[in-house]
């Protein structure tokens, strides 16, 4: 009986001690790492807002740490397009970068709905150890423009929101916030003291001493003239013929995203002074596209747009485009960008005897933010077990092709992601199995026809079909 | 009217009725197919005659077979008999059919065929007819660049036709004829005579190369038999090569339809001693002679060809909707203002808003901008057309009020003045002016001329430089260059500093070629006294309402 109830009761304490170790474990993020110096830039000079932070961390409990927490208010992280993070090793001369592994997790007792990144250390911290992180989070769709329509003479203004203090489930001893302006001029900005502006760069701090999870939103309206091109749906087709050509066609469907244009448009005020007159517009796309491209088009639904160039080198190809009129806010233009590229450069094989497409992800356009990409990868016929291996979360399904001379159709893999900008341009790898002997089959049925064609006009001339001479 | 002069001239046959009469019921059945033809194509007077000569030939075929079956006594019988009944039955649909072409205005004549017979019908009654540029008639340069070579083997070809004179010949002489002089009017109808000139010169060219072949068979080594009249003819005739190809021509020409027709039987005799006669003063040109001209004559076609080819393409297939110009360091630069305009239109307007332009810009927004517009190239509603012209032609407010009425949003605007387009909305804007007056009579042509001429400058009537065409085409031209010279016509406009009350300008093209305005909205509120006695006037004027037609509603 004793035993029992001894055994009971360790068993009791056994569990108020697993129970006690997990709240530990599950709150032992916030207790054990300490971010000593955390500091933040953000870069404004466009419409795409790039932050830069970085954290020196100490690990000022126990346990060692494998992972760190980045969080984020849920408006943010609707619009977080990439998140990456790096580690410093090394001292001042000899600093190199290493790349560390983000993902999105869950917490637990989050609080308003908070939104969390986990960074995966490469060698867990030990107790006492410090450790200096930089990450790079990039932000579409942020910058509001205020006052939402313009008349062509006026200059554009948006809306920031974020916060004086850097959102964090750890203590943060001292913290500083850098905000950099395109141009010198800010209509207003919340003040949280110490707020200095000059010139083009706004700072928020130094502050000492915040508890995890503190928050002063602010509000900076400042001036952006930056182009404001956004691509709403962008379709990508790769289409793989093992006869040595690599054929690529893209659909795109662009719109300026800023502040509504309103009123006269004046071809003379904007021909005379474009960069006052119309100083939101824009009227240049530059594409980056690989080099040793060949046959390049330009058109849109009514024809073929002439107002392109193309420069080529041996290092990459730019094709500058001008859509057909300048684009004013809420202007819309669809056109499509087709060019061919050698298949030597693009299609490898692996070495357990699979080929596979190493090619580019995301928007060769520069300085565009894509809201719906979808990349098709046309395989050639008779293609099996394809796989793609994407470095960012994309949805993948399977479609099938019916193209020129195809009986069973051309496998396609289909990738869409949303809200891509172009740091997202990283190669991709598409694996597939192809035996070779398919590559015959094409040109065997057109031979084949012909034969049968023929042979049927020689069998119909010289046979004697009458019933009786 | 082919059918006609055979009978005429005894030279009926059954080829002839097999030829015909299927080709009038199929003819008449496939115009009639034609939407826009409909059943016009057997009520308008223009197709009455080829129904006469189809009851004629009808008639002849009748006799004819009568005639094959009965004795001549009985013959003369039935023909008396039938001619008077036919008589009669003839009077009284010739009377109904008189009086039914006499009760229509154009007797029974469509506008554009009218316009064939009396070519200043349409510009006196039908402006929009004349308007239409391939409706004027042609230039004497015309004809060479569109026919070129052909221009002078035609006559040649009309001479060999004559000398057999069979139906055949007898067909293409007539229809070039008559191609002629309809192609002389109207120089679409140029379409129609190039057939025609085609097969003429064709038959001269086969007779010239007929000559030029057979003295050279003659005198290649070896051709023996007929080598004796060809030394017996080799005179000095045939040094130049103009003269004895006519007369070779008149002469192998009567030769070879001889040959084939076999329909001449009273000639057989005679021919033999004509080809006998022709064999002896056959003429052989001499060899080198002959083998010069074969060469110069296929050199002829070849540059024929060549320019027919160049035709095509410089003339006939710029499309007229990008322009090109080759700068000075050889790039080529591109005019492509309206695609920019209506790729604009397509993306930036709402899906049901309506353009209104001139007629010759509609099929090119539906199909790129994808809008509605008000009047198009099909031009069948000609009230409509005039509707949009007035409205082009009076001051803005008028012409505000107009395009309310017909729930219009944009005005789409032509201008070549910035660099020198000749094709432009102003220099139409006479056929507005005409048109419109045409049907709404307010509007007068002599109030936008001086002296004669449609002017833009200084010198231009005050009507003129107020009507909306004006506005919308120079609307802050003046602010490009300074001093507003419009390339097109070659002077300063008259008036550089307005402003637009009704109007405004949402888009101009990058050349200005293409300048795209949005009606304002109506105000809200009138303020001073205007509004009390305007709204008691509107009031007690509103049974009137519907007489005066376009009124603002809103005031």
């Amino acid at each position: 009986m004793a035993r029992s109830t001894a055994m009971k009761a360790a068993g009791l304490i056994l569990a108020l001690l697993i129970f006690t170790f997990f709240s530990l474990a599950a709150s032992s993020s916030n207790n054990q790492i300490q971010i000593l110096n955390a500091e933040r830039r953000i870069d404004l000079s466009s419409h795409i807002v790039k932050v830069f932070l970085t954290l020196k961390v100490e690990n000022v409990g126990t346990s060692p740490a494998s992972e760190i927490f980045l969080a984020f208010p849920p408006s943010q992280a609707d619009q977080l397009a990439l998140v990456k993070a790096q580690a410093a090793i090394g001292k001042k001369k000899k600093k190199s970068y290493v790349h560390l592994d983000v993902n999105p997790t869950q917490l637990p007792d989050a609080p308003n709905g908070t939104k969390y990144f986990s960074i995966s250390l490469l060698n867990p911290l030990s107790s006492g150890e410090t450790a200096t992180l930089e990450v790079l989070y990039i932000l579409t769709h942020s910058l509001e423009p205020f006052p939402t329509e313009i008349s062509q003479l006026e200059s554009q203004l948006v809306y920031f929101r974020d916060s004086a203090l850097i959102l964090s489930p750890y203590h943060i001893k001292q913290q500083t916030t850098f905000i950099k302006t395109p141009s010198t001029k800010v209509e207003s900005f919340t003040r949280v003291e110490p707020t200095k502006f000059a010139g083009r760069e706004l700072k928020y701090g130094p502050y000492e001493d915040r508890p995890p999870y503190s928050f002063s939103p602010v509000i900076v309206h400042l001036e952006n003239n930056s182009p404001f091109a956004v691509v709403e749906e962008l379709l990508r087709e790769v289409e793989i013929s093992h006869w040595g050509n690599l054929q690529i066609t893209e659909h795109y469907k662009l719109v300026h995203a800023g502040a509504r244009h309103k009123g006269v448009f004046s071809r003379v005020d904007y021909q005379s002074r474009a960069s006052v007159k119309g100083a939101s517009s824009f009227k240049h796309l530059l594409a980056s596209l690989p080099p040793r491209v060949h046959s390049v088009y330009y058109r849109d639904e009514i024809g073929n747009i002439s107002s392109s160039h193309l420069r080529t080198d041996y290092r990459k190809s730019e094709l500058e485009i001008e859509p057909r009129y300048p684009l004013f806010g809420g202007w819309k233009a669809t056109f499509v960008i087709g060019y061919g590229l050698p298949l030597e450069d693009f299609l490898f094989e692996s070495p357990d005897g699979k080929r596979y497409l190493n090619f580019s992800f995301g928007c060769p356009l520069a300085q565009t933010v894509v809201n719906k990409l979808t990349i098709k990868v046309v395989l050639p016929e008779g293609s099996k077990d394809p796989s793609a291996a994407v470095p960012y979360p994309v949805e993948q399904h399977l479609e099938t092709k019916y193209s020129y001379l195809d009986v069973v159709g051309r496998t396609v893999l289909v990738l869409e992601k949303k809200n891509v900008v172009p740091e997202h341009i990283t190669p991709f790898q598409v694996y597939y199995t192809f035996k070779p002997i398919f590559m015959l089959a094409e040109p065997l049925m057109l031979a084949s026809v012909y034969f049968l064609f023929f042979m049927a006009c020689v069998a119909y001339l010289q046979i004697d079909i009458s019933i009786r001479k | 009217m082919h059918v006609l002069l055979c009978i005429v001239t005894g030279r009926y046959s059954s080829r002839l009725y097999i030829a015909y009469a299927p080709l009038v019921v199929l003819g008449t059945l496939l115009a009639a197919l034609v939407p826009v033809v409909g059943f016009n194509a057997v009520m308008t007077s223009e197709h009455f005659a080829s129904f006469l000569v189809f009851i004629i030939i009808h008639v002849v075929a009748l006799v004819y077979h009568v005639k094959g079956n009965l004795s001549p006594r009985m013959f003369k019988v039935a023909v008396t008999l039938v001619v008077s009944v036919g008589l009669v039955v003839c009077c009284a649909m010739i009377a109904v059919l008189i009086a039914l072409v006499a009760s229509s205005p154009t007797k029974g004549w469509s506008g554009r065929s009218l316009s064939l017979l009396d070519p200043t019908y349409a510009s006196k009654y039908i402006p929009i007819i004349a308007s239409v540029s391939e409706h004027q008639p042609p230039t004497w340069p015309s004809y060479f660049m569109d026919i070129n070579v052909l221009a002078f083997l035609v006559p040649a070809g009309i001479i060999a036709c004559f000398l057999p004179l069979s139906d055949a010949s007898s067909f293409v002489v007539l229809y070039i004829v008559t191609a002629v002089y309809f192609s002389g009017v109207m120089v679409r109808l140029m379409l129609v005579f190039a057939p025609a000139a085609c097969i003429m010169s064709g038959i001269a060219l086969s007779e010239a190369f007929n000559v030029l072949t057979r003295s050279i068979k003659f005198q290649l080594p070896g051709s023996s038999g007929i080598s004796q009249s060809g030394d017996t003819s080799m005179n000095t005739e045939g040094e130049q090569n103009d003269i004895a190809k006519t007369e070779k021509m008149d002469e192998t020409a009567k030769e070879r339809p001889s040959k084939k027709n076999k329909r001449k039987e009273k000639e057989p005799v005679v021919k033999a001693s004509i080809r006998s006669r022709i064999e002896r003063r056959l003429l052989v040109l001499p060899l080198e002679a002959s083998v010069i001209a074969i060469i110069l004559l296929v050199l002829l076609g070849a540059f024929y060809v060549v320019h027919c080819v160049w035709a095509a393409a410089e003339a006939y297939s710029a499309p007229s909707i990008v322009l090109t110009t080759y700068s000075r360091e050889g790039g080529l630069h591109v005019f492509d203002d309206f695609r920019e305009a209506y790729a604009w239109l397509s993306h930036n307007t709402e899906v049901d808003d309506k353009v209104a332009s001139w007629w010759d810009y509609g099929y090119q927004t539906t199909a790129m901008a994808n809008r509605t517009v008000i009047v198009d190239n099909n031009t069948w509603n000609n009230t409509h057309i005039a509707t949009v012209g007035t409205a082009m032609s009076s001051p803005e407010k008028a012409a505000w009020e107009i395009f309310n009425s017909l729930d219009v949003k944009y005005v789409l605007v032509v201008f070549g003045g910035l660099v020198g387009y000749p094709s432009d909305d102003i220099n139409k804007f006479l056929w507005m002016v005409r048109i419109g007056g045409g049907v709404f009579p307010h509007i007068k042509e002599p109030d936008y001329l001086r002296d004669g001429q449609y002017r833009i400058d200084s010198q231009a009537t005050p009507t003129m430089l107020n009507c909306l065409m004006y506005k919308l085409s120079y609307y802050r031209f003046v602010e490009t260059d300074g001093k507003a010279f419009d390339r097109v016509r070659q002077t300063e406009i008259g008036k550089k500093y307005f402003k637009l009350t009704h109007f405004e300008e949402v888009f101009t093209t990058h050349h200005w070629m293409v300048r795209i305005y949005k009606l304002k909205p109506p105000k809200n509120r009138i303020r001073g006294k205007t509004k009390k006695s305007k709204s008691k006037a509107s009031s007690t004027s509103s049974p009137k309402r519907s007489g005066t037609g376009k009124r603002n509603p809103w005031h």
